[in-house]
């Protein structure tokens, strides 16, 4: 099963859904590295260095291609952000009395750290690491070159100030998918941008004229919590077609 | 100091599921009862509602409706050699909170045990000898038979609704039902839920094999039912968030949509929400309760005398309460003596992913918690276990409960687990990718057992529950087997690439499995194996009853819900008609 998850915070996927996790093939052609900070100005938790780190390195995790934008124009980084300075980075439902011991694999997380506290050793760390490799900043680096730095912090033991590299890149990369596709409310998924690109509806509360209506292409565009704020409950059917492709 | 307040007849640990049930049975009974839920009170409206309620981010991946770990947590190690460590965010298991308990957030997969589940360790040395069962396994029998057990799982479905299409009434077998299941009096109250595509696949294929697909029996309604209590219920919209979840539709029966609102209603019941219970007070002598300590939200602490105490909190924590009161003997797994905490036991999971072409729209979104298609030919008993070297078994069905894409993303192995490829195959997939699961049996064995941690505490200052626990090497063996017949019946099902295998060792705490925990103060004929007699009566403290699925000597390959509805009522029976009227021991030991 995953055993990218094994130690983080956070899951990736159940067991039913579980992607394999073998470390991702150096991509062939050289891409530029992103613009750096385009957000950073509205940080609430990291500062501009750790912002323009985390833009770069979640549009490494999810890239823009032709399926649909990046983590960073559907606003990963901004999410990331939020959650980190709010309750559940401060450790909200996060035991978190001592001692504290490593434990094996199949007790989970047992770091002292909250999230908060995990990313911003972690990337102080990181940020340590490359400087004394005199390679320049993580961000600053051509597109194949971060993704094996972030490939060196996948399968790494290093101590990022404490926090095992792979714990770290755990914790990113389970923020990131997060971020991606969860309700626009929380800052990513910017314009619901990903559900399109799959085909997910969002908040929608009832198929029911349309489950018994096996292989149907759904194509009706989605909606998020914060499009229909008076709870309304769709009770009635809707439009779909047959054939085609589903639209946005 | 506690505040003593005035006696009462009875006093509910916990008002979930089995605390609203014995809360009813008592107060229609003529008792005067409180209810102590830790929880908040929660309802339909406005609490359930959408579109908040449809929330992944909040509910399933940050737990909303959990118990809170930094309050209450479990420390966990895989053997009594270990340091066992705090379970410090749920991921396997999830305890709920709140009024209504886990009965909110379940699925709403409603099944009877079988017989052979009931009388696993007489059955089976009848049939297979009593060597055939690994030596280490401590499985035995509940103490009841199926037919004890059916008027009350019929009460309790039909308290509930469950949609699903009966395969066995009277003896009578009947096309498209479960022909495994024991005779039910009557069918289910309401017709089986609509099927969804990936369902429907999966029942074609499974058929072809020679198997005998039937529609999962569910309490997400498939139409509009009044209970016996005068509770309606409406249809499921298979709105896909269900299971982490509370029904905004009143279409899923939980406490709040059977019966809480009656309940509410009589001036004998009092309910107490952020009442947290801290123990059972008992006699001098050991031999009575006198009722229970709690603190409440405000941290203020209270003694509530009770002439009658019903344990009825989710499984993990009866055991707890149990040992934080020092009733009973906690077992102690080198000697292989004493009883609370013994046979924990769980449930043994595993998955199939089927892949399709990108013709195969098979909409994951437009599910419900308990809709689908499931085959019970390897289920407990079902299939001669002669040839295998294990016992018990699994149904295997395409249950799938959703589409959310936070935990639903799944890519074929092979697949880089970011960067392009990834996303390419996130797309590519989403829709058009199966999940076929199998709901394996979990035997008790003597290396696993519950018991009170030695270290870590929770915010009242009390010991946490510590659980020792790995996969006995049969129920590997038993789920490798039929994960083997279910990739056999996803290749049928037309996909371009089946991949699934066996669930493997050591069990980890980090991946969600199910919310099946089981065992600990287990039911019985012989109080030398049991907590508690065949009516749920503490052996040691008469005037105490514990119920849940913690009462299971071991868990079968069904979910657990519809049994431990059963015995509820099945204890709340004999309460009322036995006990009141002659307190005491109802089994004399």
């Amino acid at each position: 099963m995953t055993k990218i998850s094994r130690r983080g915070f956070f899951k990736l996927a159940g067991g039913a859904t579980a992607a394999l996790t073998q470390a991702p093939a150096l991509v062939a052609q050289a891409a530029p590295a992103p613009t750096p900070a385009a957000h950073s100005g509205a940080a609430l938790f990291f500062n501009p260095d750790e912002m323009r780190w985390i833009e770069a390195a979640t549009e490494r995790l999810i890239p823009e291609d032709d399926n649909g934008p990046g983590a960073r124009a559907a606003g990963v980084p901004v999410y990331i952000d939020r959650q980190l300075a709010g309750a559940w980075g401060a450790g909200e439902r996060l035991y978190r009395s001592g001692p504290w011991q490593p434990g094996d694999a199949s007790q989970g997380y047992q770091l002292p750290f909250t999230p908060a506290e995990l990313f911003r050793n972690a990337l102080r760390g990181a940020r340590e690491e490359l400087q004394g490799r005199k390679q320049g900043a993580f961000e600053t680096l051509p597109g194949p070159r971060q993704d094996l730095y972030l490939e060196s912090l996948q399968n790494g033991k290093q101590d990022l100030h404490g926090v095992p590299a792979h714990v770290f890149f755990e914790s990113l990369l389970a923020l990131t998918i997060e971020g991606y596709f969860s309700d626009p409310v929380y800052g990513g998924n910017k314009d619901m941008a990903s559900w399109k690109m799959i085909g997910f509806p969002g908040a929608y509360a009832s198929f029911y004229d349309l489950v018994d209506q096996h292989g149907v292409a759904y194509t009706r565009a989605p909606i998020s919590m914060g499009d229909n704020g008076a709870g309304v409950i769709h009770l009635h059917p809707v439009s779909t077609q047959h054939s085609g492709k589903r639209g946005a | 100091m506690a505040t003593k307040l005035a006696e009462v007849d009875a006093v509910l640990v916990g008002v979930g599921l089995v605390g609203t049930m014995l809360g009813r049975e008592l107060t229609r009974a003529g008792l005067k009862v409180v209810g102590l839920e830790r929880g908040r009170p929660q309802f339909t409206v406005p609490d359930f509602q959408g579109p908040q309620m449809h929330d992944e981010l909040r509910y399933s991946v940050r737990k909303g409706l959990m118990q809170d770990n930094t309050k209450e947590a479990v420390t966990f190690r895989n053997r009594a050699d270990q340091v066992a460590l705090p379970i410090r965010r749920w991921e396997s298991f999830l305890p709920g909170t709140g009024l209504g308990g886990a009965a909110v957030h379940w699925n709403g997969q409603t099944y009877r045990f079988q017989d052979s589940d009931f009388r696993m360790r007489s059955l089976t040395t009848e049939r297979y000898g009593a060597r055939f069962a690994d030596p280490g396994l401590t499985i035995q029998d509940w103490g009841v038979t199926a037919a004890d057990m059916e008027p009350h799982y019929d009460r309790f479905e039909y308290l509930l609704g469950v949609s699903g299409l009966a395969g066995n009434i009277g003896g009578k077998k009947i096309a498209g039902g479960n022909p495994f299941e024991d005779a039910r009096r009557r069918g289910y109250p309401t017709p089986p839920m609509k099927e969804p595509y990936g369902s429907a696949l999966f029942r074609k294929a499974a058929a072809q094999q020679g198997y005998h697909p039937f529609p999962q029996p569910s309490s997400n309604l498939s139409q509009p039912y009044t209970n016996p209590e005068g509770m309606q219920l409406s249809t499921c919209m298979f709105c896909g968030y269900c299971e982490r979840y509370a029904c905004e539709h009143y279409a899923k029966s939980s406490p709040q949509t059977i019966l809480l609102p009656v309940l509410l209603k009589d001036p004998h019941f009092t309910l107490r929400t952020q009442a947290q219970v801290l123990r059972i007070n008992l006699s001098k002598d050991k031999r009575q309760a006198t009722g229970v300590t709690y603190v409440d939200a405000a941290g203020r602490e209270f003694e509530q005398p009770a002439k009658l105490v019903v344990l009825g909190s989710f499984a993990l924590n009866n055991v707890r309460m149990l040992l934080l009161s020092g009733i009973g003997t906690p077992y102690d797994p080198r000697s292989g003596q004493g009883t609370v905490g013994r046979n924990y036991a769980y449930q043994t999971m595993s998955s199939v992913q089927v892949f399709f072409d990108e013709k195969t729209n098979i909409n994951p979104f437009m599910r419900s918690g308990a809709c689908g298609t499931v085959i019970a030919d390897f289920v407990g008993d079902n299939f001669d276990h002669g040839p295998h070297k294990f016992i018990g078994g699994a149904y295997v069905g395409e249950v799938m409960t959703n589409g959310r894409p936070i935990e639903f993303h799944p890519t074929p192995p092979g697949t880089p687990s970011w960067g392009g490829k990834w996303k390419s195959a996130v797309v590519r997939h989403y829709n058009h990718t199966s999940v076929l699961n199998v709901h394996g049996s979990s035997m008790a064995h003597r290396a696993n057992y519950l018991d009170l941690d030695p270290t870590y505490k929770d915010a009242w200052g009390l010991p946490l529950l510590r659980m020792t626990f790995d996969f006995p090497a049969n129920d590997l063996r038993m789920s490798a087997y039929v994960t083997g017949k279910a990739v056999e019946i996803g290749r049928a099902m037309g996909a371009r690439q089946v991949n699934g295998a066996g669930r493997k060792g050591p069990y980890t705490v980090t991946q969600y499995q199910t919310t099946h925990n089981t065992g600990g103060t287990v039911m019985g004929a012989d109080r030398s194996t049991s907590v508690v007699n065949c009516y749920l009566q503490s052996w040691d403290v008469s005037n105490l009853f514990v119920i849940g699925a913690s009462n299971f000597p071991q868990n079968a390959s069904y979910n657990p819900t519809d049994t431990v509805g059963a015995l509820a009522y099945m204890a709340a029976e004999a309460i009322v008609q036995r006990y009141l009227k002659s307190p005491g021991p109802m089994v004399q030991a």
